[in-house]
């Protein structure tokens, strides 16, 4: 039981806040948690945040990892995805014949360059000791441009049955298949962290690289290790991504959604300075922006003020979970137990054992 | 025994100021590239001023940003802080109450907000800078859409006069296609980019402030065991961040004239990978304002030169991210190979920079 409460505890912060999200929409209208089922599949708000924010949990992940790593944050994922989702659409247009062969084969070849592009990064943290943040903002600043030449301009449209089965249903299958996939990844995440010391190690080099290698870690393998899945994860959310919008948007694809996976690992109750991390605190605050942001959308507010509310709720959000707040809660409470305690501690005193136990 | 005399910490330079000599010389070189490559445009002063004239904001910006890094923060809300005073300060003087006077508080007192709530969250209640400024950012995009959509653009006559108003050089100036002598003109901008880096660059020198600044960006523990009031120093930093964002964005509306909604938009990003170019390290601790504006410059002549160049508009941006990575590297080479203290002790006795900077100071 008290291990539990301790899993839990660190996961307080984004339960209470999506608690706190579910609540304001069920005053906002009771009929929150409707699902209705059209063309087969299921459709209302869970399923809709589920369906939403599927590559935010994926890059989230990623996220989460090289942060506990590298003590930085990679602020090129998205223009990772793009690039891969780039290589990945023009292969499945100079394919003559589009069947789930060639996605596959398409998808592992985005795969792979999702992997070079982790390693580019990865060499320059790991190798070059450069900041996580600098580093990637080389690829932040040539990304677009290096995907603008793969896919000519021209933004190509991906009109084809399979990919947009993968994008929206396949024919049969009540749930939206990017919340299939999303699920599939997390459970190989889980898979891996399950069998692998992984997570152990990621642990170390975060909370201090040199610790770590004087006990045999190497911290440079495994800061690069993070960036290539990293990389991996950029890959699949670019392909989910370009197969939920149809085609290949070079300008506007995943823009800007490194802060957004930044702020699900914060509100996910991990520290944005490496150490000790909790993959499941992020997929929870990766989920708990896209209901944010959706809730705001319910709650009618004018589009031109839903980023101040955003700010607000964020900086609300930081500051009851700041040490600072914390540790003065903590003392208030403490006075506030003190305060009651004479009745309490006489019963007490007189409910114990303590001092019959010292007659003995 | 040479290594032993290069261990003398007097004799070593800096972290700061060997990463700002690196950017100096890399600027000095690139420009010297150009003019050689494009003695045409880049032979004319009124080139030279122009980066200063139309880019005076950026560089404005970094200064404040490099003081908020080598204070071991990040601040990425500048940008749109910037934007939004644009478009505050087109409202005002659009508005039958508007007055330069009135625009410029305006200005400085958006800045100084933001930068009061930000230093305050992340100074005095311990939380990320990042998350903060983030949200600072967000909470200035969404009073900008809210304020005003449409852009702006702003016909108060006193205001036009300011906009249009240039410090004429008589003396320097090139003569155009036709033979006609076009005298140089400098923005007010560019003059006020001199004065704030005089101001701000002998404040981080020489000041108490600047010396705490740079002891908490260091380490902020071995500062506050100095006696260093670390929060306040923090704090002070965003604050100043926030002043610099105010001044840039009446600058920007001074240049410009108009208020719009993409004003400024990224403008952060080009101002981190300016004040990385001109040698502050994010970790805090390492940085001259020197190089903010040498940094800034660098990226700028790049950015002239792929256009010079006639590189397809496309490809702009992977050049300039390419420039950057040697940028990065050379950096760290550089970096690493001092802390292992073999690259000067490698080098023929008459290259030694280390020696030579012993002799001179000890003369």
């Amino acid at each position: 039981m008290r291990k539990l409460i301790q899993t839990f505890s660190h996961l307080f912060l984004p339960l209470s806040v999506m608690i706190l999200l579910i609540i304001i929409n069920l005053i906002k209208g009771a009929d929150y948690f409707s699902i209705s089922l059209v063309n087969g599949a299921l459709y209302g708000n869970i399923p809709n945040i589920l369906f939403g924010a599927s590559e935010l949990v994926i890059l989230s992940i990623g996220m989460t990892l090289v942060t506990a790593a590298s003590r930085g944050q990679d602020i090129s994922i998205g223009e990772s995805a793009t690039i891969t989702s780039a290589v990945f659409v023009m292969f499945v247009l100079q394919a003559s014949e589009v069947t789930l062969f060639t996605i596959v084969i398409a998808f592992l070849l985005s795969c792979v360059v999702g992997l070079a592009l982790g390693a580019f990064n990865g060499t320059l943290v790991s190798v070059f000791k450069v900041q996580p943040m600098v580093a990637s903002l080389i690829l932040f600043t040539g990304g677009r441009s290096i995907a603008f030449m793969i896919d000519g301009k021209l933004s190509p449209i991906l009109a084809n049955d399979i990919s947009n089965q993968i994008g929206t249903v396949i024919p049969g299958v009540p749930i939206q298949t990017p919340i299939i996939l999303t699920v599939v990844f997390i459970v190989l995440v889980a898979v891996l962290f399950k069998t692998t010391t992984l997570k152990l190690y990621v642990e170390a080099v975060g909370i201090n690289p040199n610790a770590a290698r004087l006990n045999g870690i190497n911290p440079k393998k495994i800061i690069f290790l993070t960036f290539l899945i990293m990389g991996v994860c950029s890959a699949v959310a670019g392909f989910i991504a370009v197969n939920k919008a149809g085609r290949h948007d070079s300008v506007n694809l995943l823009k800007l959604i490194m802060m957004d996976a930044i702020l699900a690992v914060a509100i996910g109750g991990n520290s944005l300075g490496g150490g000790k991390f909790s993959i499941t605190g992020s997929i929870i605050g990766a989920y708990t922006i896209e209901m944010l942001n959706r809730t705001l959308l319910r709650l009618e507010i004018e589009p031109a003020m839903i980023k101040v509310f955003k700010a607000i709720f964020i900086i609300i959000l930081m500051v009851v979970a700041s040490p600072v707040v914390r540790v003065f809660a903590k003392k208030t409470l403490d006075r506030v137990r003190n305060w009651r305690s004479p009745s309490s501690q006489s019963a007490k005193l007189t409910t114990t054992n303590i001092p019959t136990r010292k007659e003995q | 025994m040479a290594s032993v005399s290069v261990i003398k910490p007097k004799a070593r330079l800096s972290n700061s100021n060997i990463l700002f000599l690196i950017a100096a010389v890399i600027f000095v070189l690139m420009y010297i590239f150009a003019l050689i490559s494009y003695p045409a445009s880049f032979m004319q002063f009124q080139t030279f001023f122009d980066l200063f004239n139309l880019n005076a904001p950026l560089i404005i910006m970094t200064l404040g940003l490099c003081i908020v890094m080598i204070g071991g923060g990040i601040d990425i809300s500048i940008g749109s802080v910037c934007g939004l005073i644009t478009m505050a300060c087109a409202v005002f003087l659009e508005s039958k109450s508007g007055s330069i006077g009135g625009a410029i508080l305006i200005a400085l007192g958006i800045g100084i907000a933001f930068g009061i709530l930000q230093g305050y969250l992340i100074a005095y209640l311990e939380i990320q800078p990042f998350i903060i400024t983030l949200s600072g950012l967000f909470l200035a995009q969404g009073l900008l859409t809210t304020l005003h959509k449409d852009p702006i653009n702003v016909t108060m006559p006193a205001f036009v006069a300011l906009r249009d108003f240039d410090i004429v050089i008589n003396w320097l100036g090139t003569k155009n296609r036709l033979g006609i002598f076009i005298p140089c003109e400098i923005k007010p901008g560019a003059i006020i980019v001199v004065i704030l880096l005089v101001i701000l660059a002998s404040l981080m020198k020489w000041s108490r402030f600047g010396r705490n600044v740079y002891a908490v960006g260091g380490n902020s523990h071995s500062a506050m065991m100095l006696g260093i009031n670390v929060k306040r120093t923090i704090f002070i930093t965003y604050v100043i961040s926030g002043l610099t964002a105010g001044i840039a964005g009446f600058v920007y509306i001074m240049t410009t004239g108009a208020g719009n909604v993409g004003n400024a938009a990224g403008a952060e990003m080009k101002a981190i990978a300016s004040a990385i170019i001109g040698g502050t390290l994010l970790n805090g601790g390492v940085g001259n304002l020197l190089g903010a504006p040498i940094g800034t410059l660098t990226l700028l002549i790049i950015n002239e030169l792929i256009r010079a160049a006639g590189v397809q508009s496309n490809f702009q941006a992977m050049v300039s991210g390419l420039l950057l990575y040697f940028f990065i590297v050379l950096q760290s080479i550089i970096m690493s190979l001092r802390d292992r203290r073999k690259f000067s002790v490698s080098l023929p006795p008459w290259l030694r920079l280390s020696d030579k900077a012993q002799k001179s100071s000890q003369t």
